[in-house]
């Protein structure tokens, strides 16, 4: 049982905006894994739900022109099983078998991940990589920006009075030229939450193995009070080959990054984590992105 | 023969197809929900509390205090009553207490149409406390000067052995002496069906309890103890149990459910929520101090423990659990003197009581560390060295002082070996143990355990056998089924006895006090081994009664004839068939004039207790930077004497050892020292590990023939859980070169370790 005070089931995009519109207090509920578990608890936050689960205006995946849109209602389980977001970005499949167990992976959503404004949340370090923006809805209409700068603080997000998410749209990982590789450390291999999340994103001027980096995208989550890229690490690395890059992102990440001491795991500790996950996930980027290379090579030389 | 043949579990099909009933799935009608209000400090008396804003919402019948219920002490431990006072478990529980020991101590109940307002008007109880000194560490709470949580003083007992010659004599003679002082955590059951009771009356006189329970017999009379009423007004009904390890082997809901129906007379159900289940009993946490004293040779000449065992708020199995891991040890390296001395301490933090292993693993972990730092300071390989210590059969157990007749841990190390490939693995790992991120080791233990609980305790069980109409015969056990496989253990017991296909048992899984033979129930590792002399008694009785009413209608002597296969037949001949079990069954019912119903039930006292044995071979990867380690390969190899059905006694090791992982790397409850607030009582802040986690979990058996065990067997509940963490612990430390003293080996806790041992370069 569940202490809601209301609970609204809309047919349509429009009507879930007018109901949260409405009220100050409603809050969209998606795949319901997170609030769900907030209402058990007590919180009275969560006690106005306006259900937009199943909604078919947030449903979906589609491509256009190398644009992966990915509808906000889509589960981690449908994600992985999409031969299109693999293809369009695979970093984010990586971190979407990352998520919780089979059972939430049905029902979770991509969408509610980002909303949720958790600095934990799976798919939020690849979308940062990836460069991810958002499009949403509310009573003021629409826009599109940027998923940087979209996390605020812990569980706040830039999404205004009424609005939903309604798709994620993240331009294809090859147009982007990058290689990318993602982890997830927690304590347990499945239903965990991170104790640290690390995606790179790597392009090399060449396809050595020690090449110049050409682009480096960093981003952690728990790493700080929001999931965050690391401009001075990123900005550190640029020109520099392999090696020595991942010597200079691990200088700079302090600059970048702000973990923090608790019950559940010390700072020092944390930081160890973040710098020996980046250096992995820099090198296992850049690895694949030489290989996805030299395969392109070989594809234009038949 | 159904003995050793892989039955299929008798439940198994109910439970994956939901068709299993369990507690919850049996509530009566117009059922009231109650919800505990907890204290929310962790030591302090309550001066107040305002129940009017509870009382006032819209559904609350009820809500009672410490001030409402019965001034009668009581001990919830699930051990058989004893006749010696001095023996007796103590008795430091109310129904509901005004003197808050624990952060979420029962301080009061709400009793709602439901359960959402029972919690409601729960948290708008508001109370006021005087707050006293938080104890949380139980060196503190031994002090002189600490404030009494109890008002005995905070140390429930202590006392200890010495057996096997003078140890500090053999200290003083041996060659090599180590020692150690070795932690181990405050962990969890996490059993699937959380902790659920409810309670009705049908007359004015007797209360009846429906509960998953490991122990109905002795939940009886702990209610009767606890409401002051005699034990026959209480009926306790155990239907299926998702899983107990030990947390329902100690008495819980069951008193205030009874209340609860008693004073309202109505049906009231409780169900504690995961985080209230995973503060209600927990494993006690120790710190043992060990020494063990050598000869050059390898054989170990005197081991030295001293324990403390911190038993949280209240006493629940206190002293026992501390002091049976001591005793179980004795067995395994009969040769060498042991002294042992505990003390098991009041503290405030959660209740500990009884865990899969009781008290065991805490010692077989020290015990089993101090061998490992033996072989290091010999140079030997630790396989070796426990091959030397191992007892031999007819060795005696300077303990019991009486003689180990099966004794299988030399061929359980021996087999182990070959099996696992130790020295090839040892060999190959050797080589990765320089390399900077990824390092493997190998580690190996041993343990010993018993059969039950004799002569500690009465060891009784009890055994009902009806044939029915159709030939099939319906066996009622005491004993309970808890998800472990026990039911189906017995029906092969009495199949075998009969020479009836195990299909033509019918186990009756509820235990009902009222109509179920007399026995304490699950725990001790003891049902196997106890109730099959009782199956193997009332089977031979059943079988006299068969063949005696076979005689009637066939006019041949009893002993000319045979129950063989389900058929009657002629013992000389045993092609000749008379009739069918099931034609003679009708015969018995429905004759006008000759038969009757035939049952058979036995009670039966074992008085032995036999040791079992086995050991654990791991080999772990270490991700160095990462601070983290995978089991990579497990085997466990038992001495469990016969196995009677090869399928569960697997499933049972397997289970085992994936708890056991747990506990050597994953697994702590966490208490803020200051506050004695458990931080991470939930599945998700505490970590057992999932399937991910765990390795392919290899298990072997060396089968002995134990002679005193109904059908060669002894115990194999408990014993997978207690090698496992030293052997990890042990492969840890041979894959890096880090010794870890203490368990959960979780990265956080080896990151400080390997920093400081300089294998984290770059690291601040």
């Amino acid at each position: 049982m569940y202490a809601f005070e209301s609970y609204h089931r809309p047919q349509s995009l429009t009507d879930a905006v007018a109901l949260l519109a409405a009220n100050p207090f409603a809050r969209p509920m998606a795949g319901g894994t997170d609030i769900l578990v907030r209402l058990r608890e007590g919180h009275k936050d969560y006690a106005d739900i306006v259900d937009i689960h199943g909604l078919p205006e947030l449903e979906g995946m589609s491509a256009d022109r190398g644009e992966l849109r990915i509808g906000s209602g889509t589960t981690f389980a449908a994600l992985m099983t999409s031969s299109l977001a693999t293809r369009l970005a695979p970093m984010l499949i990586e971190a979407a078998g990352w998520v919780a167990g089979p059972q939430i992976r049905n029902t979770a959503t991509i969408g509610g991940n980002i909303c949720n404004g958790s600095a934990c949340a799976d798919s939020a370090a690849p979308l940062l990589v990836l460069n991810a923006h958002l499009d949403l809805i509310g009573p003021e209409g629409q826009r599109l920006i940027p998923l940087r700068g979209f996390h605020l603080g812990p569980g706040r997000v830039e999404r205004r009075p009424g609005e939903i998410l309604r798709s994620v749209r993240i331009k294809s990982e090859q147009d982007q030229g990058l290689g990318t590789a993602y982890v997830k450390y927690s304590m347990r291999q499945a239903m965990d939450i991170a104790t640290i999340g690390c995606g790179a994103g790597v392009r090399l001027r060449d396809d050595q193995s020690n090449g110049i980096v050409d682009e480096l995208r960093l981003a952690f989550t728990v790493a700080a009070p929001t999931p965050v890229r690391c401009p001075t690490a990123e900005a550190a690395a640029r020109g520099l080959p392999l090696s020595q890059a991942v010597k200079a992102v691990a200088e700079a990440l302090d600059q970048d990054v702000s973990p923090r001491t608790s019950w559940r795991a010390a700072g020092d500790f944390r930081m160890h984590i973040i710098r020996t996950l980046a250096e992995r996930m820099i090198r296992t980027a850049a690895k694949r992105f030489a290989s996805s290379a030299a395969n392109h090579q070989e594809a234009r030389t038949c | 023969m159904s003995i050793g043949q892989p039955v299929t579990r008798l439940d198994a099909e109910a439970k994956v197809t939901g068709r299993a009933r369990y507690t919850e799935d049996l509530l009566p009608a117009g059922v009231l929900s109650a919800v505990y209000i907890r204290g929310s400090v962790a030591h302090g008396r309550v001066l107040d509390m305002d129940l009017s804003a509870a009382l006032a919402l819209p559904g609350v019948e009820a809500v009672f205090t410490h001030a409402d219920v019965p001034r009668l002490l009581y001990a919830p431990a699930g051990h058989p009553f004893s006749l010696d006072p001095d023996h007796a478990d103590v008795a430091d529980r109310l129904l509901l207490t005004g003197h808050v020991r624990f952060h979420g101590d029962e301080i009061g109940v709400v009793v709602a149409r439901d359960e959402l307002t029972a919690q409601r008007a729960a948290s708008l109880v508001a109370v006021s406390y005087e707050e006293l000194p938080v104890l949380t560490d139980p060196r503190e709470a031994m002090a002189e000067e600490a404030f009494a949580i109890h008002p005995g003083g905070n140390i429930v007992k202590q006392d200890g052995f010495s057996v096997g010659g003078d140890v500090d004599a053999l200290l003083a003679q041996a060659d090599v002496v180590v020692e150690g002082e070795y932690q181990t955590p405050v962990t969890q059951h996490c059993h699937m069906e959380p902790v659920v009771a409810h309670a009705y009356m049908e007359d004015m006189e007797r209360i009846t309890v429906v509960t998953s329970t490991q122990i109905p017999h002795i939940c009886r009379r702990v209610v009767g103890q606890a409401l002051g009423l005699d034990w026959s007004r209480v009926r306790i009904v155990k239907p299926y149990v998702g899983g107990g390890f030990g947390a329902k082997q100690d008495v819980l809901l069951e008193p205030m459910v009874a209340f609860l129906a008693w004073k309202l007379g109505r049906p009231v159900r409780m169900a504690l929520t995961r985080e209230e289940s995973m503060i209600t009993r927990t494993r006690h946490a120790m710190r043992i101090r060990g020494r063990a004293g050598f000869a050059r040779d390898g054989r170990l000449l005197a081991m030295n423990m001293d324990a403390v065992s911190n038993t949280g708020a209240y006493a629940s199995h206190g002293h026992s659990v501390v002091s049976a891991g001591g005793g179980k040890l004795c067995s395994m390296y009969p040769h060498a003197a042991v002294r042992f001395h505990a003390a098991t301490v009041y503290t405030n933090l959660p209740i500990a009581g009884a865990m899969r292993g009781y008290g065991s693993p805490q010692i077989i972990f020290a015990c089993e560390c101090l061998l490992d730092e033996a072989a290091k300071a010999l140079d030997m390989d630790p396989l070796d060295l426990r091959r030397i210590n191992a007892g031999r059969p007819g060795d005696v157990n300077p303990r019991s002082g009486k003689p180990i007749e099966t004794h299988g841990l030399a061929d359980c190390l021996r087999l182990g070996r070959e099996r696992f490939g130790w020295d090839e693995r040892r060999a190959a790992a050797q080589i990765t143990q320089a390399a900077p991120e990824i390092r493997r080791g190998v580690g190996v233990a041993c343990f010993s355990f018993n059969s039950g609980v004799y002569p500690v305790g009465v060891e009784i069980s009890g055994i009902r056998l009806t044939l029915n109409q159709d030939g099939c015969v319906t066996l009622q056990a005491g004993a309970t089924e808890i998800g472990q496989g026990a039911d189906t253990v017995f029906a092969q017991m009495a199949a075998a006895v009969l020479d009836l296909p195990v299909t033509s048992l019918r186990v009756v899984s509820t235990q009902d006090t009222d109509v179920t033979p007399f026995d304490p129930g699950a725990f001790a590792s003891r049902q196997t081994y106890v109730v099959g002399p009782a199956v193997k008694a009332a089977s031979l009785e059943l079988r006299a009664r068969i063949l005696n009413h076979a005689a009637l209608m066939t006019g041949y002597p009893a002993s000319a004839l045979d129950l063989k296969a389900g058929s009657l037949v002629a013992t000389r001949q045993p092609a000749r068939v008379f009739m069918s079990l099931k034609e003679l069954a009708l015969d018995a019912y429905y004759h006008k004039n000759r038969g009757g119903q035939l049952t058979a039930e036995r009670s039966v006292k074992t008085r032995s207790n036999a040791p079992s044995f086995g050991c654990t071979f791991v080999e772990v990867e270490v991700d160095i930077p990462l601070c983290r380690v995978r089991v990579t390969d497990m085997l466990n190899v038992h001495d469990c004497g016969v196995v009677i059905n090869p399928i569960t006694a697997k499933g049972q090791a397997q289970g085992g050892m994936a708890m056991a992982i747990g506990w050597a790397l994953y697994e702590e409850l966490l208490v803020d020292p200051r506050s004695g607030r458990v931080r991470n009582n939930n599945l998700l802040d505490y970590k057992m590990p999932t399937f991910l986690d765990l390795p392919d979990l290899d298990v072997a058996f060396v089968q002995t023939a134990e002679p005193s065990g109904g059908f060669g067997n002894k115990s194999l509940g408990e014993p997978p859980l207690l090698s496992p963490a030293p052997a990890i612990r042990s492969a840890v430390w041979n894959a890096t070169g880090v010794k870890a003293d203490f368990i959960p080996l979780t990265p956080k806790a080896l990151f400080p370790l390997f920093r400081d041992a300089g294998l984290l370069e770059g690291a601040r």
